[in-house]
């Protein structure tokens, strides 16, 4: 464990050395998310409050997802590990006494969380000061927070095992470009991280939620948010617990696949 | 203790003629051919030895070195290195090797090389004092003092290759396979990368199986000579039995002349490579 957590703290490391991305992303977030408040206001006046959210969720949902966008972004994956794959230096991993995929696994983990804290405290203070209509609100109790912790572990869970999976299948094919866009292009709108979930016509929903996709961001930030409480929340969490597994399980199976047919090409 | 038995090993490369109407037919049906890169290798090389693996671009050396380290899977053959197959159980087997790869790197990019060094110490559980013991000794012999502080990306290739080289025996390995490792050096750099690794077998009595172009390396640094060519084994013994084989071919063919006698070995060996025809 303290080998993994070592690649944690080193890629956590690492994350601090980028200032100015950090300073930039704050603007970044900031304009995006206030223009996406003023989204939603629109649609909310043009439809007479009837829209599948309340609206104060609806903000405290975009200023979470933007405080927070590093964590389940998955277009922005660790470009190292690509380059890695495409490089051949994958060699040096694999002259190492761990699993290629655990330490991948713990690096990319302290990527995302070391670039999240960096950013979310900002976005959140900022959030926190917008006038009344556009101002995030604190979780509707404290128990909602707490579920809201254990949610948000799991659905980066997700995202990571994700993520994974799409390196593991870039060791089979020439260029990792391919899988990137297609896989993260679909998990950019299934997620919800484009129109948050409930927007969605129902038997699409239905569709989006058997997908690992629903079980990302959109609990949490659902849960905080006080759109998803009481027993409703525990299907969902059942199902984030299911799919984490699953998906690790097929990287893992992939990744052993793979390592029995590497070639490592060049001298 | 090495012992490489019969090893084969051959690749898949795609092949199609040049021209658009070729390529959009290579995007339905792909024809492949099978490179041997490894034809049958064997060889047996003792503790404390330290081995020099040459042979032409494309002659099969990375891919021995890759298959000694466990990264690559042979097609047949067997090869047993201290008492284990390098890649049965990678995990463990790596425990005792340390590799360079004179054309990779192992250490971040954009962090002080001390915490890449500090990386390899868990990933190798390697005890606090037995850690310290090393990198002090590794730092007084590479000169590190200035470089360890310094993020990867700002040293230069010289620099680098020496972190490189410490990074490959912080965890104190028995052996160590060192693929090209002084390619791009100047020349004060590859001296004091030869001098280490002589100093180092000196030392610790560390196998060192060597690949490199650069027959300065092979004589300053190994005592034995592995010739390859095509997958396949040419040569093996002293630098010296090498020049012998060389002169006696040479005077077989009738090509022998004083000038040739006295030629460096670059020359003697390219008149072997292309004696051998194996370029």
């Amino acid at each position: 464990m303290k080998k993994y957590y070592s690649f944690f703290k080193l890629r956590f490391a690492t994350g601090l050395q980028y200032r100015m991305a950090s300073v930039t992303a704050l603007t970044t977030q900031l304009i995006w998310g206030l223009m996406e408040c003023l989204l939603y206001k629109a649609v909310a006046e043009a439809t007479d409050g009837r829209i599948p959210m309340d609206y104060s969720s609806i903000v405290t949902y975009i200023w979470l997802k933007e405080s927070l966008y590093v964590l389940f972004n998955t277009w922005a994956m660790d470009n190292d590990l690509f380059a890695m794959i495409t490089s051949g230096d994958i060699a040096y991993e694999l002259c190492r006494p761990l699993s290629v995929y655990s330490m991948w696994f713990s690096r990319m983990t302290g990527a995302r969380i070391s670039e999240a804290f960096l950013r979310c405290i900002p976005v959140t203070v900022c959030a926190f000061l917008m006038p009344k209509p556009y101002r995030m609100t604190l979780p509707v109790n404290g128990a909602a927070f707490l579920f809201f912790l254990l949610t948000l572990f799991l659905a980066l869970g997700i995202t990571i095992t994700f993520c994974m999976l799409v390196y593991m299948l870039c060791l089979f094919t020439v260029s990792p470009q391919g899988w990137r866009m297609v896989l993260t292009g679909a998990v950019e709108f299934l997620s919800g991280n484009v129109i948050p979930l409930p927007f969605f016509p129902k038997k699409y929903l239905f569709l989006v939620e058997l997908s690992p996709f629903a079980y990302m961001q959109n609990v949490p930030f659902r849960i905080y948010s006080g759109d998803l409480a009481g027993a409703a929340m525990y299907p969902y969490i059942i199902k984030q617990v299911i799919w984490l597994a699953a998906l690790m399980s097929a990287g893992i199976v992939i990744w052993k696949l793979a390592e029995k047919r590497i070639v490592v090409q060049g001298g | 203790m090495i012992e490489f038995q019969d090893i084969r090993k051959s690749y898949r490369v795609s092949k199609r003629e040049s021209g658009l109407g070729n390529a959009v037919k290579s995007f339905f049906k792909r024809d492949y051919t099978l490179i041997e890169a490894i034809k049958g290798i064997s060889f047996s090389i003792d503790d404390g030895e330290m081995v020099g693996y040459i042979g032409p671009n494309g002659a099969g050396k990375s891919t021995t070195i890759k298959i000694l380290s466990g990264i690559l899977m042979p097609d047949g053959g067997t090869c047993v290195v201290n008492g284990q197959v390098p890649w049965k159980d990678r995990k463990e087997y790596v425990r005792q090797i340390g590799v360079v790869f004179g054309q990779r790197s192992q250490l971040w990019w954009d962090i002080p090389v001390i915490d890449s060094f500090e990386l390899l110490k868990s990933i190798y559980a390697i005890p606090s004092a037995a850690y310290r013991g090393k990198l002090d000794e590794l730092t007084g012999l590479l000169h590190l003092e200035e470089l360890l502080k310094t993020p990867t990306r700002q040293l230069s290739l010289g620099q680098r290759m020496r972190c490189e080289l410490a990074a490959s025996l912080l965890h104190d390995p028995k052996l160590l396979f060192l693929d090209e490792p002084t390619i791009g050096l100047d020349a004060v750099s590859k001296i004091a990368v030869r001098d280490f690794i002589r100093k180092l077998n000196e030392e610790h009595k560390t196998t060192v199986i060597l690949t490199t172009h650069d027959m300065q390396d092979i004589e300053a640094i190994t005592n034995r000579v592995i010739l390859i060519g095509r997958g396949q084994k040419l040569m093996d013994g002293t630098l010296n039995d090498l020049r012998a084989e060389a002169a006696s071919m040479e005077a077989e063919t009738g090509t022998a002349d004083s000038e040739n006698e006295e030629s460096d070995l670059d020359h003697m060996i390219a008149h072997l490579y292309a004696k051998l025809n194996i370029m």
